[in-house]
């Protein structure tokens, strides 16, 4: 077995990596390309080993914990519990393809060292969000990742990025205030208190009823920023002007996840869902949900950016997730967290094969998809099992994770829900089946500038990312009831809140 | 009955030194005006603190020399530094603290060649 | 007197021997006193400190007269903190000093000793336990700071230097006099009298305005930000980091322990004019040209901030505050170190030649994100521990206004700090300077950087600190 030492040094272990790499990007300048290329995947590497051994033991029943006190009764607390390897395996699996995906794609960009400095930065902000064991540490990283995503979205420096930065920087550092002031009053109220399944507040509701009801809706609202609740969402379609792999990596893994994270981790280890329920919250929460799934959706139907619809479906999907936790219950719980995972797949899917198009073939917009399918075939044949699983068809992924919210919503009594499920259903294939018609039914039109020529080890690296994270897609659906799916963990952690 | 006399004098005196102060443009018109400030203040440290005993206090004498001796070397400092600015710059005028023309008079003459801080 | 009340002599006889040394030495020697002067009573702090830690406070009284007709020193935790910023912005600030003003050359006699002096009074103002000899001390460091401000010899420095002469010898004389009604209420000068219920209004009234001039809080500032941004890089480190707060330090102590009670509605007051510093000097910051003018006007915003202790006056509140002024205080000087060789590589600190800067200096970039990261309070650096300490103690206190406050003073200075970012880092380089000057030797920058890394690390571990500013002041609730 492991030694307690082991048991402490893990979690920051898997934090730290990342920012080693960081530190030596930096330091190395931008000329040292191989060594990045090799610095990058070595990380990424180590890292996912380290998240699959502690997952491993977790199986087995071990308990990871690493405590700092930063303040007389304020600590830092980083740990492994069932939903931290979900998001923590998530990231690291989707950042080692996302590197190679990034290396590829940045072949001739100025300023990498810059850019991948920050984005191994983005990495331990997210593990350490994924990892925290307390709200103080969850803020904390939360924060971090703020600051270490802004120099991404303004990477190209052009007067659109640096006003989408600026966008950016509005909304998230507001919703970190609303954050720190809901932390503060917490922490006065109940003092430093641990990540506990069921929540830690049940005690005080009887005398701080009200004040309770305050902090939820500001800890929903300063994680709602990030995770898209409508309306606060006006970041992320102005986000798009970032390179493709940092739209891939914000609307994936890293900071729209992490907001839905936020929300999971208040509902379910904070409070508890009773403890919401009990506060009159659980159907604003899925109010709020619903709207986003729906007006997202429409939202989406009327762009005709590519990226920006792909930016408003990530709105209305990562609303499933909240959903899914606030109806409750086994069935639907699991199809939310599950959710986390499987939107990722297919979503980072849909932002390469975007990334791919328009980097080799100028493509922008929706109408210059047209027969895309025969110049690019693996691409487009990558594209559409995303596009296929977003709107749910089976044995994809995204089937499995709205089967679930619907079997839990009807189970919870909740028609009204499946009604919305539903209606997002019939609006995600009113927005990415004309797409799918246009790469492969319609006559290829004109492109916009010629092709653009790269290497074959680049193409071939952009390529094979979609196409891994596409294979997941289908893969992970068929074989959603092995042992060790994601789905079979999700019910394991599921189970551990909803009996 | 007299103090009350003493720290009438000194108050208007004060308030004096600190309009010139504040409103002239002039160095030599602020130094002048500081130390018309410092000599009201001696008087009103010399005449507020209470006797002992019918005897003068000592200790607000104390204070007020040592006052004196630092005020002395302020306004040799201060002549000083008037002194290069003047050889830099031609004249001895900085923006007034408050705008002149805020209280009804006239601009300073050197109102535009005075030296705010300029950006370098 | 114990060993450690001698100590206290060091902290203020070196420097100002060294000051008297320093001028009348040829050139050749002149280094070794400058090294002695700087690093020597930075080291006396470690013993105090180990005295403060174990006894709260280190008085020394001199030739066993006893106030109030005597003079007496005392140092406590407060005083520590400040001397700690004191010295290792001194240490840091160094290397810069020695490149501009080289101690070899017969002309930079005066600087050193000016610098020397600046030290002595600040140490000495810290260092006060009368009102009478803080006059004095404060005096002595306004006029060692407006001389070495002049170093600059530029029409705008002597100009700024002028202004802030005037203006503080206007504040000073308001100190005066309401020391003066003091003893006339009270019979005694000292800092710290029990048993006075409370001061008389005018007489606390004016002390504190005459303070308000010094430490530059709104409306009082104007001085300010010309000073610091046409001062010498080093001049203006030191004076951001330690003779602003030496004149707030003085303010609160007059505040709380001067008398038994301060009165509570001036405490809003005041917190309200703290309130108003802290936002206007953000927006102004904000709107600035020059990088040094940005950072002055960020100073005037986090004395206001500091100003909030006194609505909020509790234990954590001043363990808050207390933290701040150390992190606060290392991140300044560690801006205006980066600003410096900024200058001197740039030709000039004009915002629109930036753009570029993280590949020319990349080390005074870093600089400025670190500290920048402390003046926004994003944890885990030193500026979150004050401000979640002062956080808390608003909560405490049902203070819901300073807490909306406090939370808010961090976005408005992540709107100029995130400015500053943009444009060094991020925006394109096609209008920068292209004539770049010899670059200063690197130590001056990792000095900084040191700095502001200091400023961040304090954060992580910030119980030595915290556990010394423990015992509150009196007068503060608990």
């Amino acid at each position: 077995m492991i030694s307690p030492w082991t048991t402490q040094i893990l979690p920051p272990a898997v934090v730290l990596v990342s920012t080693l790499a960081a530190i030596v990007i930096f330091v190395a300048g931008e000329a040292r390309q191989r060594l990045r290329i090799w610095v990058n995947l070595t990380a990424a590497l180590l890292k996912l080993l380290l998240v699959v051994w502690i997952g491993l033991e977790v199986l087995a029943g071990t308990t990871f914990m690493f405590r700092f006190e930063l303040l007389p009764g304020l600590e830092l607390i980083l740990h492994a519990d069932a939903l931290s390897i979900l998001f923590a395996s998530l990231s690291a699996v989707l950042w080692l393809v996302t590197t190679v995906y990034a290396i590829a794609y940045l072949e001739h960009s100025p300023n990498r060292a810059r850019f991948f400095g920050f984005f191994s930065l983005c990495v331990s902000a997210t593990m350490g969000i994924a990892m925290a064991g307390n709200l103080l540490t969850l803020f904390l990283f939360y924060e971090l990742l703020t600051l270490t995503t802004w120099p991404l979205v303004v990477h190209n420096g052009t007067p659109e990025a640096l006003a989408a930065g600026r966008s950016y920087l509005r909304y998230t550092l507001t919703g970190g205030v609303v954050l720190l002031t809901a932390l503060v009053w917490l922490y006065g109220l109940a003092g430093n208190a641990v990540f506990t399944p069921g929540g830690f507040l049940a005690p005080l509701a009887a005398e701080h009823g009200g004040a309770l009801t305050l902090i939820f809706v500001m800890l929903v609202a300063g994680f709602g920023v990030k995770a898209g609740l409508i309306p606060l969402h006006g970041w992320l379609p102005k986000a798009m002007v970032a390179p493709a792999p940092v739209s891939a990596l914000l609307h994936a893994v890293a900071v729209v996840k992490a907001g839905a994270f936020g929300i999971i981790r208040t509902v379910e280890d904070v409070y508890g869902l009773e403890l919401v329920a009990e506060l009159g919250m659980r159907l604003p929460l899925i109010t709020v949900a619903s709207w986003t799934i729906v007006i997202g959706s429409l939202l989406a139907l009327r762009e005709h950016h590519l990226k920006r619809r792909l930016a408003y479906s990530t709105v209305s999907q990562v609303s499933y997730i909240v959903l899914g936790i606030a109806v409750g219950g086994l069935l639907a719980t699991s199809g939310g967290m599950v959710h986390l995972v499987h939107q990722g797949l297919m979503k980072i899917t849909l932002f390469f094969c975007a990334g791919i198009f328009g980097l080799l073939l100028g493509v922008k917009r929706i109408d210059q998809l047209d027969g895309l399918g025969r110049r690019m075939p693996w691409v487009s044949g990558a594209f559409t099992v995303a596009a296929l699983g977003m709107i749910g068809l089976p044995p994809l992924v995204g089937f499995i994770s709205k089967w679930y919210l619907a079997s839990g919503a009807l189970a919870a009594g909740m028609p009204l829900v499946l009604a919305v499920l539903i209606t997002s259903a019939l609006l995600n294939a009113a927005y990415f089946l004309p797409l799918v018609r246009r790469l492969w039914l319609n006559p290829p039109g004109t492109l916009v500038e010629a092709p653009i020529e790269i290497g074959r080890l680049p193409r071939l690296a952009l390529m094979s990312s979609a196409v891994a994270t596409a294979a997941l897609v289908v893969v992970l659906g068929v074989l959603a009831a092995h042992p060790l799916s994601p789905l079979n963990w999700v019910v394991k952690i599921a189970q551990g809140y909803a009996p | 009955m007299t103090s009350a006399v003493f720290v009438l004098v000194a108050a208007a005196i004060f308030g004096l030194g600190v309009h010139g102060l504040l409103v002239s443009a002039h160095i030599m018109r602020k130094l002048l005006a500081l130390n018309l400030m410092l000599s009201a203040l001696f008087l009103l440290l010399i005449v507020v603190p209470a006797t002992i005993d019918g005897r003068p206090d000592p200790v607000p004498q104390a204070l007020v020399l040592t006052g004196i001796v630092i005020a002395v070397s302020t306004t040799a400092f201060a002549l000083a530094l008037m002194v290069r600015l003047f050889r830099k710059q031609g004249h001895a005028s900085i923006h007034p603290d408050i705008d002149p023309r805020l209280l009804g008079r006239k601009a300073p003459s050197k109102a535009n060649k005075t030296a705010q801080g300029d950006d370098r | 007197m114990t060993p450690a009340a001698q100590l206290l002599i060091g902290l203020v006889f070196v420097p100002l021997s060294t000051a008297l040394v320093a001028v009348l030495l040829p050139p050749r020697r002149r280094r070794w006193a400058v090294v002695l002067g700087g690093l020597a009573w930075p080291c006396l702090l470690v013993p105090l400190s180990m005295a403060v830690a174990r006894e709260q406070s280190v008085v020394m009284v001199f030739g066993g007269w006893a106030p109030p007709l005597g003079i007496g020193w005392r140092l406590d935790a407060l005083g520590l903190v400040v001397l700690w910023v004191h010295a290792l912005a001194g240490i840091a600030a160094l290397p810069s000093a020695w490149r501009r003003f080289d101690p070899d050359l017969p002309e930079s006699g005066p600087f050193w000793s000016l610098w020397m002096i600046l030290a002595t009074g600040v140490n000495l103002a810290l260092l006060a336990a009368d009102l009478f000899n803080l006059y004095v001390a404060l005096e002595l460091t306004t006029l060692a700071a407006v001389a070495l401000i002049a170093t600059d010899d530029g029409i705008a420095a002597l100009a700024a230097a002028m202004r802030y002469l005037l203006l503080a010898v206007l504040g000073s004389l308001m100190y005066v006099l309401g020391v003066g009604l003091v003893y006339a209420q009270t019979g005694s000068l000292a800092m710290h009298q029990p048993g006075i219920e409370a001061l008389n209004n005018v007489a606390l009234v004016l002390m504190l305005t005459g303070l308000m001039v010094k430490a530059a809080i709104f409306p009082l500032h104007v001085w300010l930000p010309h000073a610091y941004s046409n001062a010498p890089g080093p001049v203006a480190a030191i004076m951001a980091a330690v003779v602003g707060k030496a004149a707030l330090v003085a303010f609160w102590r007059i505040w709380f322990e001067t008398a038994e009670a301060p009165p509570a509605q001036l405490a809003d007051f005041l917190g309200l004019i703290g309130a108003a510093a802290l936002v206007y000097g953000a927006i102004a910051a904000y709107l600035q040209p020059r990088l040094k003018m940005v950072i002055a006007y960020s100073s005037i915003s986090h004395f206001g901030f500091l100003l909030l202790l006194l609505p909020l006056a509790s234990q954590q509140a001043f363990q808050g505050a207390g933290f701040h002024l150390l992190a606060h205080g290392l991140a300044k000087a560690a801006m205006f170190l980066a600003a410096a060789n900024i200058v001197v590589v740039l030709g000039s600190d004009s915002i629109r030649h930036l753009p570029g800067l993280d590949k020319r200096m990349p080390l005074e970039a870093f600089t400025l994100a670190l500290a920048g990261v402390t003046l926004i309070g994003l944890p885990p650096s030193g500026g979150f521990t004050g401000k979640w300490m002062l956080l808390s103690a608003a909560w405490e206190t049902g203070g819901w206004f300073w807490l909306v406050l406090i939370v808010l003073s961090g976005l408005m200075s992540a709107a100029y700090v995130f400015r500053i970012l943009a444009l060094t880092c991020f925006h394109p380089a096609r209008r920068a300077v292209h004539h770049l000057h010899p670059r200063p030797p690197k130590i001056t920058s990792l000095a900084a950087l040191t700095l502001a890394l200091l400023a961040v690390v304090i954060g992580l571990y910030p119980h030595p600190v915290l556990d010394l500013l423990g015992a509150g002041m009196p007068g503060m609730v608990r």
